[in-house]
């Protein structure tokens, strides 16, 4: 329920920073460099609203957002932007869970590796990947392997979703296709990634295997695999918990940089797309949607700390 | 059939792949050699694979004004008239048409047998309809004040169509190449406001020309194919299928990896990284002047640019060759005047300016301005110094503000350089007249007239003449200009335009950037010229032995 208040705070400075940025949808139909009479697209202002002083315009917008109708583009297609965020959403979300499995499924056990051997061959050789890979700029990456393993290689697509004539190639080579097309995008998002979970959860292992039921574990003749695997992961595991929640936003919302220079039809291209275009109602859809999941995000991160933590819950439970 | 991958081209990398040296042009090895020749026979077939840098907006022309929108429109529709290879109209819909003595009255004779691409008859009724549909206040058409001057639009019988005009205008003729819409499936949605949605907007475009609309996957590609009934025969190439890439950089590694067909180069990527042999045989590279000028523009309103010395004293003092050398690498035309050399209405016999400090010295002196102990240029006690402002993103003009900031300093005029944000700078500062000076670009059009840009009536806050320009000879002739059809009277009044605004100056012309497109080598009957290359690509084959892809 606390949530209400919060969202619509959220829509109301974004509304308004929108539409107070300045240049509008109607002055981008001018285009640049190109002589077009502008007095006819007076009318463009009342078809869309425009002429509405802000505050009615948020009225109005609210009314129909409470009735879950996001409105239309102002494109010249027009199209219904809750169509457009559907045909868009699947790439980004496809892209970004399997990036952050990924992510996961490697940062976990280099940063716990990283933590119980601190100061070993391993731990060093990580800590200088993870700087590289900090100081790595994601777009300069991309275009590196875009050129070695793309162009020069000819390995792997330099960009798109799948080849121009997908539909004409047979099954097992259209999924192959599909996969190899996510290859290069995955790899460079995940690239930068790593490195900072990785460093939280070398971190946050460090600090827990200092603490003392560490060394009663350890004393009671436990195997280290079980201390470290049991005992002393769990509780490393909250503030991983934490950050993956916080980094749902990007989930759904997409990476502008990755999309952009990888072609691929996701939900950051259609952002950015609609901001230079001032087209408002994709927008505040956009933002709707990123708003309530990162919302949704953190009651879930907020809830699996109890899975994890089992005190939080205990302790919930005996305050109330 | 099923589709081919042309495996030849990825072992040959990989072998170069793994030899210690010579690879670091691995990918030239694997481009077919493919030299284009005449002798080669037309075939059908093949896919012409092509990129688009945004993502198209709409699938009726009428409505749309981004340049990815219009290009595939062009295909899928076509209009009363359309331009030959030296951009002369010729008839398309149209098979011939005629103006009245007084310029007043314009008739078309509509080509009979043409059909819309779901097999209803085209005919003078989908013109008036077109017409209509443009004008009509509920539709959110750009283009409707390029019918202002349009009193009536009649049919008279299936194949004929009057249009009379309130006064004569010149771009009577030229505004018919706009795209026919189909009335028998459109007219419901006009009629109730609806255009924009009508299935034909999004995902069943029905037009009459040469490709027919397949497919639109939002933000990756279209797909289009051949129409077997197209009026001037099927075009060989079955299918093209636009590409969404937004990233000109990714655009260039797809080209270069054979991902894509066709692009627009940078003067860089032309220069320097398109030379080498094996490029040149996989690519066909063009060059031909644009259809824009980039300019640095003055507010006339400022008593300091109001006066024309100074404006000709900047003229004498800016290098153009340098700026063309510096931002384009040498791939621009100058501009002497707003219109393209080598068009009809260009004239080459107007004052010009060549590089001359001297010159340049001596206009500001006449107009006041000396030199004070530090070297700056002063007049009554204040140092001549402004800002230049220019669109954050075009690496160009910042170049070209850089060199004339540079150039300027000489003279002791002190130059500031501020990028603004495209909607931000037009809003906030070209729009409220709040500028001293801009380097900006104006793209012309095909017909001569410029009124909208040069006519002091244009200098509302909404209008163009944003440097506030007023001349009435200008006027006159822009008014003689764009009221005349008879082209030997209009050239008259245009090379006088272009004499007047090289004298007077209102701003300095810099150049007309050289467009530089690439088609792959395997498409013959690419005819460039000053109307680019695209023009009838329908005409474009590939020799069945170099088709590529042969699915479908």
């Amino acid at each position: 329920m606390f949530a209400i208040p919060l969202l619509l705070g959220i829509t109301f400075i974004s509304f308004m920073v929108i539409h107070l940025a300045p240049g509008d949808p109607v002055e981008i139909i001018s285009g640049e460099g190109i002589p077009i009479d502008l007095k006819p697209l007076q009318d463009f202002y009342k078809l869309y609203g425009l002429d509405q002083p802000l505050h009615v315009q948020y009225w109005n917008w609210l009314k129909r957002i409470v009735r879950l109708d996001f409105g239309q583009s102002f494109a010249p297609h027009g199209r219904p932007v809750i169509h457009m965020i559907r045909e868009r959403l699947p790439v980004t979300l496809a892209l970004n869970v399997i990036e952050m499995l990924i992510m996961v499924a490697l940062s976990v056990p280099v940063g716990v590796t990283s933590a119980t051997r601190q100061y070993s061959t391993f731990d060093k050789s990580t800590t200088v990947f993870v700087f590289v890979g900090f100081a790595t700029p994601d777009f300069w990456l991309a275009v590196m392997l875009q050129i070695l393993l793309g162009v020069h290689l000819g390995w792997l697509p330099i960009s798109g979703l799948r080849l121009p004539v997908w539909e004409y190639l047979p099954f097992w080579q259209q999924q192959w296709d599909f996969l190899s097309h996510l290859i290069l995008p995955i790899t460079v998002a995940t690239f930068g990634g790593l490195a900072g979970y990785s460093r939280y959860m070398r971190q946050s292992m460090l600090e827990v295997i200092r603490q003392d039921y560490v060394q009663s574990a350890r004393a009671k003749g436990l195997p280290e695999s079980v201390v470290i695997g049991k005992h002393a992961l769990r509780n490393a595991m909250l503030p991983i918990v934490t950050v993956l929640g916080l980094s749902v936003p990007g989930l759904i919302g997409g990476s502008v940089i990755i999309e952009t220079i990888f072609a691929l039809p996701g939900m950051g291209q259609l952002m950015v797309q609609a901001v230079f275009e001032r087209d408002y109602p994709v927008i505040m859809g956009n933002l709707v949607i990123v708003a309530s999941l990162t919302l949704f995000a953190n009651l879930v991160a907020d809830l699996s700390y109890g899975l994890i933590d089992p005190r939080i819950r205990v302790g919930r439970r005996g305050r109330a | 059939m099923r589709w081919r991958v042309p495996r030849r081209a990825v072992a040959a990398v990989a072998l170069c792949a793994m030899a210690a040296t010579g690879c670091s042009h691995g990918a030239d090895s694997a481009m077919d050699s493919v030299v284009p020749s005449a002798s080669a026979a037309p075939a059908y077939g093949d896919t012409f694979i092509d990129s688009l840098l945004g993502n198209i907006s709409s699938l009726i022309p009428t409505i749309t004004s981004d340049n990815a929108s219009h290009e595939v429109g062009s295909q899928i529709y076509s209009g009363l008239v359309t331009f030959d290879k030296d951009l002369k109209p010729v008839g398309d819909l149209a098979e011939s048409w005629e103006f009245s003595k007084d310029c007043r009255d314009l008739t078309f004779r509509l080509r009979p047998g043409v059909k819309w691409h779901d097999g209803q008859p085209f005919t003078a009724d989908d013109v008036v309809f077109t017409w209509q549909t443009i004008i009509d206040p509920r539709v959110p058409s750009p283009y409707k004040s390029e019918y202002g001057l349009v009193e009536s639009v009649r049919a008279d019988g299936p194949d004929v169509v009057r249009v009379h005009y309130s006064q004569p205008f010149a771009k009577a003729l030229t505004n018919w190449a706009t795209a026919m819409l189909p009335k028998h499936l459109l007219e419901r949605y006009v009629r109730e406001g609806r255009i924009r949605e009508a299935p034909q907007n999004w995902s069943a475009p029905v037009g009459t020309g040469p490709y027919r609309f397949k497919e639109l996957r939002s933000g990756e590609k279209v797909v289009l194919v051949s129409n077997p009934d197209y009026w001037e025969g099927r075009p060989y190439i079955s299918r093209i299928v636009y590409r969404i890439i937004p990233s000109q950089a990714t655009t260039f590694l797809e080209l270069k990896a054979k991902g894509v067909d066709a692009m627009l180069l940078t003067a860089l990527q032309y220069q320097r990284q398109t030379s080498y042999p094996a490029f040149r045989q996989a690519y066909q590279r063009f060059r031909h002047p644009g259809n824009a000028y980039t300019y640095v523009g003055f507010n006339l309103k400022d008593p300091r640019f109001a006066d024309r010395r100074v404006r000709q004293a900047f003229a004498y003092a800016i290098d153009k060759r340098q700026v063309m050398e510096g931002v384009r690498l040498g791939l621009a035309r100058e501009a002497t005047g707003p219109y393209k050399p080598g068009t009809w209405v260009y004239t080459d016999k107007v004052k010009t300016y060549p590089y001359d400090m001297d010159k340049a010295r001596r206009l500001l002196a006449e107009a006041g301005w000396t030199r004070n102990s530090d070297g700056l240029l002063v007049k009554d006690g204040r140092p001549f110094s402004f800002e230049v402002l220019t669109n954050q993103g075009n690496d160009e003009r910042k170049k070209i503000a850089e060199i004339v900031q540079a150039q300027l300093r000489e003279l002791g005029v002190t130059v500031e350089i501020r990028p603004l944000e495209w909607a931000a700078l037009l809003k906030e500062y070209i729009k409220k007249r709040k500028f001293e000076a801009i380097v900006l670009g104006w793209g012309i059009g095909i017909d001569p007239d410029q009124y909208v840009v040069w006519h002091s009536s244009q200098t509302g806050p909404d209008q163009l003449n944003h440097i506030s320009y007023a001349n009435p000879e200008v006027d006159r002739l822009l008014e003689a200009g764009r009221t005349s059809c008879v082209q030997s009277e209009r050239v008259k009044s245009y090379h006088q335009l272009q004499e007047v605004l090289a004298d007077d100056l209102p701003l300095v012309f810099l150049y007309f950037a050289d467009a530089l497109p690439v088609v792959a080598s395997r498409i013959h009957g690419v005819d460039p010229g000053p109307n680019g290359v695209r023009w009838q690509s329908f005409k474009w084959f590939v020799p069945r032995p170099l088709q590529r892809y042969t699915a479908g």
